[in-house]
Parts: C-alpha cells; structure tokens; sequence
C-alpha cells in the first residue's frame, strides 16, 4: 500500500438535505434542484463557479434504468457542466470529489446523494446485490443478512437483546431533535422487547424506516474554502474498504474493513467527539463501535442515525453532514462519518471530519 | 499535489454475442489477469480498483462491484463503481486517473465490462419501458439531421460501417469478423431506423476491458512502454430542452476545448495520430469529427469519403474495428481509452498506426449527453507537430 496523507487541505463549506419521508411527493431531481439552490444561496456562488459535479443514485431504487440522467437536471447541467456519477451512496461521491480537488487544478466541487426508495419493495429489490448465481434466486434480503449478524453476535456473547433495544431506544430519543428524522419517539427498552419478532432475532424497530430523500454538500480547497464561510469544516481523510461478499468467509461480529479505514484516517489521532455511523440495523452499532474501538466519550449517532431516517444513497452522506452541522455549531471539534454499502455491512468508508483549530 | 498517470497494462476478454463459458466474476477477472500481467504485476500491487459499467439492469445486478469484489482482488482495499451511461467506460478510466493524480493511490485498476447476453439490451436502453424504439432509434433523427445540415451523400454510413469492420479483421479480441462486407451489403442489410441499416448498427457483445494506471515511479518499473495520459476531460448536459444542438451538442464542443487546451493540443487534426472514437452507428463518425472540432461543420464526411479515417490515412479512426464491432456497453468506452492507449504504445499489433506518438480517446452516452474523452502519448511532455 502507499496511500499518502493529502497536502492539500479541503473543507465542507456548505451542506443542505431534505427531511428523510416515507413518500416524497416530487421527483428526484426536484429536490436535488432544491438542494442545488440552497447550497449556492448560501455561498453565494453562480453554478458556473462549480467546477466539478458528483453524485450517487440507484437505479434499481426507482425501476428505472438510466434513472440517474434525469438527475442533472436538478443539479443544473446548462450551460454544460464537468460532472460524474456513481451508482453508489453519495459518501463515495464526496470520497472521489475530495481525491478530484487534490489534484490541485480546480478549487469547489458539488456533491450529491438521493434515492427514493418509496416506488419499490426494498425487501424484494435489495436481494439483487447479492450473488446472482448463489444468493439471488434465495432472494437473501437484507433484513434476513441483518438478522443473521445479529444471531451471530448473540451466539458470541458480544451483545444480548436488550442491547439492541437500547440503541434504538436511544436512537429514536436522539431523533425528537432532529427536524429531518422520519421516526421519531421516546420509548422505552422495555416497551421494544416486549415488541414480535419481525426476522428473529430483530423485532421491526431493529431495522431502518423506508425513506425517501436527498443531501448535498459543497467542499472546496484552500483559500477558496475560506472564502465561502467562516466555518469551513476540514476534510481529514476519507478511507473506504470492502470486504468478501461471501457471507460464510466473514466473522459477521467483526468489521475488519471498518478496522483497515480507521487506520487509513487516523480515527485516533485525535479525540473523537462525535460519530455518526451508519447503523442500518441496531446490532450493526455494536459491530461498528468494536471494530472502531470508539470510547465512551464519543457521542455516537447524535442525529438518531438510519435507524430514523434512511434515504438509501444519502444515507451515508447524511452521516457526513451531520457530524459537519456538528462542528460548524460547536458541540463539537473532531468527529467521524461512517457510511456503508453491502450487506452486513460489506464495504466500509470512514471520513474525519475537523474544524478550524 | 498532482502526479503523472500512465498506463502500463492492459486486458481484454473476447468479445461475442454470448461469453456462456465464465460468469460475471470469470469474465471481469479475465481482463484483470490480462491487464495484470501485461504490467507484470500482481493482486498485491493494486492499492484501488475503480469499476464501471452502463444499468445495473442489463445483467439484473444491483451496484456489482459488492458481488465482483472478491473476483477481482478487491477485499481490503478501495472499490468504486462509476455509471454515466454509455460514456462509462471512458468515465470509469477518467475517475481511476484522477486517484493516480491526487497521489494518494499508486497503482489502480481500472475496468468495465458488460453481459449483455444476461438480459435484453434494447428493453434496458429505452429506460426499462416496453415498446423501446432502442438507441439507434434515438439517434437517427439526429443523424438524419445531420445529413440534411452537412449535405453529405448517403454512403458515408456504409463506407464507415465497411471500414471499423474490415479493421476489425486485424483485431483477434473484435466481436464482429465479417471478411466478406462490401458497401453493397450494408446498403441491402435490413433498414432498421431510417437512415440506419442493421450493418451500420453496433452489435450486443458480452466482455471486459481493464487498464493498470500508476504514477511516474510505477511507470518507471513497467516492463513495457506505458502510455502516458496528458489530459482528460467530461462534460454533461440536459437530456432535451429548446434550442438543445442534438447534432453538435455544446457538452462535446466544451469537452473538447478543454481537453485540447490541457493537453496543449492547438490542431486536433494535424497533432492526433490516431484517435479511437465512439461510433455505435456509423453516421457517427463524421458527426464526431465535427462536434470535436477535430474538423470543420460539414468537412467531417469528406474527411470520411476521402479515406482519411482509414487506418494508412491522415487521421485514422477506430483502427481496431471501434464499437461496431464489439459492443460490450460498459467496457465500450474503457476499449476506446485502451486502444488508444495501445496505438501509442506501440502494441496494436495488426492494427498498429505507424508512429501513432498521440492519440484520443472517447465516449459519449445518454442522449448524445455525456462525454468523456483523454489524450494519450508515448512521451510523458508530448511536442505536437
């Protein structure tokens, strides 16, 4: 390996996201447009001083191939502008932007992330990332992967059920502050364990709602960073790893992706105030925080994480603005994003996020 | 801190109608092999992998590079996926240079693919509705408008379609080898959208195509030439609105302007030796010729008529049979990066330009929307003539 830390510096200088909805009743690219707009009014920039465009989406979210080419629309796309776009959550969008603005010939990228998941049956979908020789055709979703991990951590002594129910009771009581959180209550662990089992040993509030929603950011470089707001937020690093997609070749209680990204970032250089992970199912948490090694310090999922609000391919970008609202506001100085993809949480990308010293 | 990029190996699958022999995994990881030993190098030395390929739906396979990761020595590392329509490929390149330049990684592979045989391409490419006209329905209008604006005779498409494959021929990778094609038997082939006949249209092919790009150091140690990349450039535009060029898009014209001014290019047609093109229908050629500003509007199909384009001619396209001869979507665009990559090199074999120093590659995709173009050489400070 011979990844070297970036010379350059760059920040987040504006973020913006949509409330995550069961149903949001306009396109894709029309709360990407809204989005677009709010980031440039903040920053008072003109399109054209954006120089480089990234997003994520799926298309299979919306049956739609090519889904993706309605999106440019919402971002602005005339006069012609320098823009790519992966299939992939808008945290590996932010990832490649920050690598593109390294190279030192550009100065403000716009990244994005969206997905409404409201038009289809996750459940059913979701199954297609899997083997399409071996795992497909069982149609292995999910919430079935999820339930698995969770047995497994159970069977090693790592974590009981009343564990699970108190991260989501915590996670549903973060949320009542959280105005873009889609699930929402103070309830307690008891109250959840007395809940059914929905995919044993997960009961339904062990797994995210069914979102629709969109986030967006504008990061740039340097000086230029500092020019558009007093409170740049300073992108550390950003490492991402994946792992076998063979169930049967991972310990499912183990994340040793996250383990490699974390020393990739230097997760512990410094003090870890906040961390937003991208805990999909409550058990993910409790492989998250062991294979982050996270102290009892750090305030995790402040903002009620997926487990209130999941806009699949914003998800994790939201993650990013979050711990960014953070440090802009001052709760926080230092702070680590999580945003995941797979399942069972396959692939792992961590981002350390800073603010001015 | 900005580093060179360069390529130092390249893969490719053979191309055909149906690849029944290997599955998704057997048929990425052949090109990767080839790419990897080609460079000589081995898993081990890959610190990022950048993956690309057109809708998920074509092979019924959400976000595959989850699936494809162990297939292609991924655990561990980075993995990213690009999609930007038929341009991916070349996007997919583009994006694993950028990881080379930052200098934050060393050594990427990058590769993209498509198995077209697992679905069907023509329902996936008029957006998963029933009743698609396909892409070359989509097209043909604007081709027909081209004819109409340039006043170009209607054998261009024919002599372009005779051409990429007869050039083919010298490509043992190329989907299509059709040694007995004649104008004649493109003009007589089935007219499937008006003005293209089924000879004029790009096949659906099953392959992949992969690139190891590395730094000034990496390229220091390769045990072949590599081909250095001396710029690149992608520009994007709305799908359709008032007034939009469909024939000359703005997005082509800027992509161009901006890869020309980074590479230092001043006269496309004079300082490229070779460029390999993305022409999925054979009116395309001419039509890019223009809206690249390689030629003058209405000066394309002259350059095409006079045999220009051929691979002994002033400005060869598509010596290696381009996308009408192989037409693996996702990989379409990487190939065209590649063989350029090849020319300059000095490895394309039978289809080898003599001298080629400086070559273009390019794709375009959506609704002639997308466009991801780069400029390739043999010397790392290229002087144009």
């Amino acid at each position: 390996m011979s990844a070297r830390t970036p010379t350059e510096d760059i920040a987040i200088v504006a973020v913006a996201q949509t409330p995550a909805v069961r149903r949001y009743p306009d396109s894709e690219p029309s709360m990407l447009m809204d989005l677009t707009n709010r980031l440039l009014a903040e920053t008072g920039l003109e399109r054209s001083a954006v120089d480089f465009t990234i997003a994520g989406s799926c298309d299979y979210l919306s049956g739609l191939p090519f889904a993706f080419v309605a999106n440019v629309d919402g971002f602005g796309a005339w006069p012609p502008v320098y823009e790519s776009h992966l299939e992939m959550d808008g945290a590996w969008a932010l990832f490649e932007a920050w690598v593109r603005l390294q190279i030192g010939d550009i100065d403000v990228a716009l990244v994005a992330g969206s997905g409404k998941s409201s038009p289809g049956t996750p459940r059913e979908i979701f199954p297609l990332q899997t083997d399409p020789y071996t795992s497909a055709p069982l149609g292995l979703d999910p919430v079935s992967t999820a339930g698995l991990q969770a047995r497994a951590l159970l069977d090693a002594g790592l974590a009981t059920e009343r564990d699970f129910a108190e991260i989501v009771s915590r996670s549903r009581r973060a949320a009542l502050s959280n105005p873009n959180a889609q699930v929402k209550k103070d309830v307690a662990v008891d109250t959840l364990l007395a809940a059914p089992y929905y995919a044993s040993p997960l009961r339904k509030h062990d797994l995210p709602p069914i979102s629709d929603g969109a986030a967006a950011v504008l990061i740039a470089r340097g000086d230029r960073a500092r020019e558009l707001t007093k409170k740049p937020v300073w992108i550390r690093g950003i490492d991402h790893r994946i792992e076998s997609h063979h169930l049967g070749l991972r310990d499912l209680t183990d994340s040793p992706s996250t383990r490699i990204a974390a020393r990739g970032v230097g997760v512990h250089d410094g003090p870890v105030d906040v961390a937003e992970l991208c805990v999909r199912y409550s058990p993910e948490e409790v492989v998250l925080r062991r294979a982050l090694e996270l102290k009892g310090d750090t305030l995790v999922n402040p903002s009620g994480g997926p487990l209130c609000a999941h806009p699949v391919m914003a998800t994790g970008l939201v993650r990013v603005i979050e711990v960014a609202k953070r440090i802009r506001e001052g709760s926080a100085r230092r702070g680590l994003a999580h945003a995941a993809s797979g399942p069972a949480l396959q692939q792992n990308l961590l981002c350390v996020l800073e603010g001015e010293a | 801190m900005a580093e060179r990029c360069a390529v130092v190996g390249i893969g490719q699958t053979k191309y055909s109608r149906r690849r029944g022999d290997v599955s998704l995994e057997g048929l990425v990881r052949e090109a990767a092999i080839r790419a990897l030993e080609d460079a000589e190098l081995g898993w081990k030395d890959l610190d990022a992998i950048v993956i690309g390929k057109a809708p998920d739906a074509l092979e019924g396979v959400m976000m595959p590079e989850l699936s494809l990761c162990d297939a292609l020595g991924a655990v561990g590392k980075p993995i990213h996926r690009v999609h930007t329509a038929g341009s991916v490929g070349a996007s997919t390149a583009i994006s694993a240079a950028t990881l080379v330049e930052s200098g934050r990684y060393q050594t990427v592979l990058t590769l993209g693919y498509e198995k077209q045989s697992e679905g069907n391409a023509t329902w996936a490419l008029g957006g998963g509705r029933s009743g698609s006209q396909g892409a070359g329905g989509s097209f043909a209008p604007w081709i027909r408008n081209y004819i109409q604006r340039s006043g170009a005779p209607e054998h261009i498409g024919w002599k372009v379609a005779v051409k990429d494959r007869l050039n083919a021929l010298k490509n043992p990778y190329a989907h299509l080898h059709l040694p007995d094609i004649t104008i004649e038997k493109v003009k007589e082939s089935p007219l499937l959208w008006d003005p293209l006949h089924f000879l004029e249209s790009c096949p659906s092919s099953d392959g992949a195509a992969a690139m190891v790009l590395t730094n000034t150091k990496g390229a220091k140690r390769a045990p072949r030439p590599p081909a250095w990349v001396i710029a690149h450039a992608k520009r994007t535009e709305f799908s359709q609105f008032p007034g939009r060029d469909t024939v000359k898009p703005a997005a082509g014209v800027d992509c161009a302007k901006a890869l020309y001014a980074k590479a230092g290019i001043t006269d496309p047609r004079r300082q490229i030796d070779v460029a390999e093109l993305y022409v999925p229908f054979s009116w395309y050629e001419p039509m890019w010729l223009e809206g690249h500003l390689i030629c003058d509007e209405g000066q394309g199909w002259k350059m095409t008529d006079a045999g220009e384009t051929e691979i002994e001619g002033a400005f060869p396209v598509n010596p290696s049979g381009g996308v009408l001869s192989s037409n693996a979507i996702g990989a379409s665009g990487m190939i065209r990066c590649l063989e350029a990559a090849s020319q300059v090199r000095g490895t394309a074999g039978g289809y080898q330009v003599d001298g080629a120093k400086v070559a273009l590659g390019h794709a375009y995709g959506g609704a002639a929307q997308y466009f991801a173009m780069w400029i390739v050489a043999s010397d790392p400070e290229p002087t144009y003539r």
